[in-house]
């Protein structure tokens, strides 16, 4: 199957959606996604963000889609032509999206706990609209703790649906749902019972948002203050495998979360053991410092690149050069 | 005066039972069918019709059978869509209520000619009295041999079950409907596939609206061609049209499509005028969610043709100046009305039926709706027309399902042709809350100008 994006070829196999195609491809071309989440089936479709204009439907069939398609949830066909950031139609369109989003969404990031990691807060800032035109009251509602390790704030979810799929497919049984329809639909446990089971606190990480928040690391520290160090353990969990993320502020371990990859999709689930009770270094096997993208506000502070070599052209300079180069590697 | 073929025996005292409406001629298209005819010769026969899905859309219904996978050893369903809930209109459940015979004949025809073996009526779950209605209509079918094991020797199995929604609109979305029919919450599914690939429990399935199963047994009966013949172009047959507002003779008619506007409205066999002498300010001619029109562009397209009740007819001149025949809930409002107050009416029915599954919707439909309210108790301003205009333009054609655009649609049209209303409700903010704007220039016809002295 062969696809274009945007003018870039690539070829996959067949079933591959829009996106995974787009992704193979990386880069800018990729859209975004709040609701798509490649671990859990049948997830996407909702937020509309990935939004892309299929201008070429396949080899067979060119005509072209009459309405911008999901591209979570649209495969590829043979010779098809896809428009992400080339056609302003999508643009238009996913800032539209974002607006829509941000609208019941209250714009309180500094307060939020899940600042600096919020794919939302990405999305807005690289989607969106400088100023909201939206000038009602936004819906509250009131922070419930669904069990001892989990803080559900209503308010800020934008209605993914992940945490929904997480619960069906990852743990044993569900007893959170959507309730209610419109803007009023409201994740919940309809009369409060604790969300509790082995696998429970993956939903903390698959929320895009500060919905749902990890109660042992709320407004311990602001996200960008913390370490990210890679580490592994030897789970007994017959479905988890122990590898995770360490947050570290100076000697503390302050939570522990998956290890997300470039999307801030989780590699691997990881169960509660390790999640709320492993808090310590002596628990864990150190792999190294985790690669933080310099795009991210976790990156500040944290110089891990190479600088580009400086070229100097004066012959003074030049010399200079050499002997500084000669005395930093006498030792 | 067009024939009528679905309502020709709806005044007849106790069409409902199945004694009466057999006497008069039903259960006819059902012996036709299962005794000389195939499945595919009915399928075949629908396609020859031209019969356009009743239920607002208006895709073609033949095809729509004829595009039903049939995988070897997988059940196939046919579903009624009788979750009718657009504002406007109740020719559905009018059918329902007084000839409930005609939708089972029409669904053991249809199901006969899908091969399917249960069929399914989806019934609003506020029609309970249909409900009720439709359980002893099928019990009767049953104690006389047309539904059950073996009907009429034909060695054909039909099981037919009524089961009542929970009265959402959005459950009137195909998938939905699905989904709800299979106990979940009422969630369109994302498509592809499409319900005729993998519906009900994943099996391939078709829904149609009750008027296009009902319609399917006069065109059993009298043969596609025949059927074809009424009408005009591609829009076929006849159409139920539920007429509502300020008509003087509200109620669900037959009438042959092709049948011009101005007589629709303006006759006495129809709805026989404007109510109380007023003059018509505006139509919306298809239920709620179809672009609201101004009387005089109502009654003539921009070309200046007089406009029929058709498919091609009353959508030409796309969103610019025309409409929708949709699903036949023909609103006409007169000179007092408010359109911004029922423009945010319309808001409000889609910000409360919205499922709230993909943003624009759930968030836009709300936003209309707040920005609306604000406009009709005069604490609008200016910019909020352009404002409307941009959110219907970021929902419409952006959501999972066409409720997104449904409830784009009213908003976006309804400010392209009455924008001096709107903005009269700015500027007079405190006379709008009295008084309407009026008929301003909307009338039909216009006003001829003064002749130069």
């Amino acid at each position: 199957m062969k696809v274009t994006i945007d003018g870039i070829s690539v070829e996959v196999p067949d079933g591959t959606s829009i996106l995974n195609a787009a992704r193979i491809i990386g880069g800018d071309i990729v859209p975004p996604a709040m609701c798509y989440y490649s671990k859990l089936a049948g997830s996407g479709g909702k937020c509309r963000t990935c939004l892309v204009k299929v201008s070429k439907g396949s080899e067979k069939d060119p005509r072209p889609m009459p309405k911008l398609v999901a591209s979570c949830r649209t495969n590829v066909m043979d010779g098809m032509e896809v428009q992400n950031i080339t056609s302003p139609e999508v643009i238009e369109a996913r800032k539209g999206v974002v607006e829509m989003l941000l609208i019941n969404h209250p714009l309180d990031c500094p307060i939020c706990d899940q600042a600096g990691e919020c794919q939302l807060q990405d999305l807005g800032f690289e989607h969106g609209a400088v100023k909201t035109r939206y000038e009602f009251d936004r819906r509250t509602f009131n922070r419930i703790d669904i069990g001892d390790k989990i803080q559900l704030h209503m308010t800020r979810c934008i209605l993914c649906y992940r945490c929904v799929y997480v619960a069906d497919q990852i743990t044993d049984h569900r007893i959170h749902g959507i309730l209610n329809r419109g803007d009023h639909s409201e994740i919940s446990t309809y009369i409060q019972a604790a969300v509790d089971n082995d696998f429970s606190g993956n939903v903390i990480d698959v929320c895009p948002v500060g919905a749902l928040t990890d109660r042992t690391f709320r407004f311990k520290n602001r996200v960008w203050f913390t370490k990210p160090v890679e580490a592994h353990r030897d789970c007994d969990h017959e479905k988890c495998n122990g590898k995770v993320t360490l947050w570290y502020k100076g000697e503390d371990v302050l939570r522990v979360t998956a290890r997300k990859d470039v999307y801030g999709e989780v590699e691997d689930f990881i169960c509660n053991t390790c999640r709320f009770d492993k808090k310590k270094t002596a628990d864990w096997v150190i792999e190294g410092p985790r690669k933080v993208s310099n795009q991210s506000v976790i990156s500040s502070n944290h110089y891990d690149f190479v600088p580009l070599p400086v070229l100097k052209t004066n012959p003074v300079l030049k010399e200079a050069n050499k002997e500084q180069f000669e005395r930093e590697t006498r030792l | 005066m067009g024939r009528k073929l679905l309502l020709e025996h709806i005044n007849v005292p106790g069409i409902n039972t199945f004694d009466v409406y057999r006497s008069k001629g039903g259960y006819a298209s059902v012996e036709k069918a299962l005794k000389t005819m195939s499945p595919d010769d009915v399928v075949e026969e629908v396609k020859k019709s031209g019969l356009r899905g009743r239920g607002g859309a208006g895709f073609p219904t033949g095809m729509k059978w004829s595009f039903l996978a049939k995988p070897e050893g997988v059940a196939r369903y046919l579903v009624c869509n009788a979750d009718e809930s657009e504002p406007g209109t109740f020719k559905d459940r009018y059918l329902m209520t007084y000839i409930p015979h005609l939708l089972i004949e029409g669904m053991i025809v249809g199901s006969y000619a899908l091969g399917a073996k249960t069929s399914f009526i989806y019934v609003r779950g506020e029609m309970m009295p249909q409900i009720r209605i439709l359980e002893k209509a099928i019990a009767e079918a049953k104690a006389a041999g047309f539904l059950g094991k073996n009907i009429l020797g034909s060695g054909y199995d039909l099981e037919l079950y009524v089961q009542p929604g929970g009265g959402a609109y959005i459950c009137g979305e195909e998938t939905a409907l699905l989904e709800s029919l299979e106990g979940k919450r009422g969630n369109p599914r994302i498509k592809p596939p499409f319900p005729a690939i993998a519906g009900l429990y994943g099996c391939p399935t078709v829904v149609n609206n009750v008027e296009s199963i009902a319609a399917v047994v006069p065109i059993v009966n009298e043969g596609g061609e025949e059927y074809a013949k009424i009408g005009v172009g591609r829009s076929t047959g006849t159409k139920l049209i539920s007429a509502g507002g300020n008509v003087a003779k509200p109620g669900v008619y037959e009438i042959d499509l092709g049948l011009s506007v101005e007589e629709f409205l303006y006759s006495d066999e129809y709805c026989g005028g404007i109510a109380n002498g007023k003059r018509l300010k505006a139509v919306v001619a298809g239920g709620s969610s179809v672009p609201i029109l101004p009387a005089n562009l109502f009654m003539k397209t921009i070309n200046g043709e007089p406009r029929l009740m058709s498919y091609e007819s009353l959508s030409d001149g796309g969103f610019v100046s025309g409409s929708m025949m949709g699903s036949g809930g023909f609103i006409a409002f007169d000179e007092d009305q408010c359109i911004v107050r029922n423009t945010w009416n319309f808001a409000r029915f889609y910000y409360h039926e919205s499922c709230g599954q993909c943003s624009p919707c759930r968030e836009g439909t709300g936003w209309m709706e707040k920005v609306l309210h604000r406009l009709e108790n005069g604490h609008g301003s200016m910019s909020d027309m352009d404002l409307l205009v941009d959110v219907a333009k970021k929902i419409e054609g952006n959501t999972i399902c066409p409720l997104g655009d449904a409830a784009a649609w009213p908003v976006a049209s309804a400010i392209r042709h009455f924008r001096d209303e709107f903005e009269w409700h700015v500027t007079h903010a405190s006379e709008a809350t009295t008084r309407n704007y009026g008929i301003a220039h909307y009338a039909d016809p216009l006003p001829k100008p003064e002749p130069a002295a």
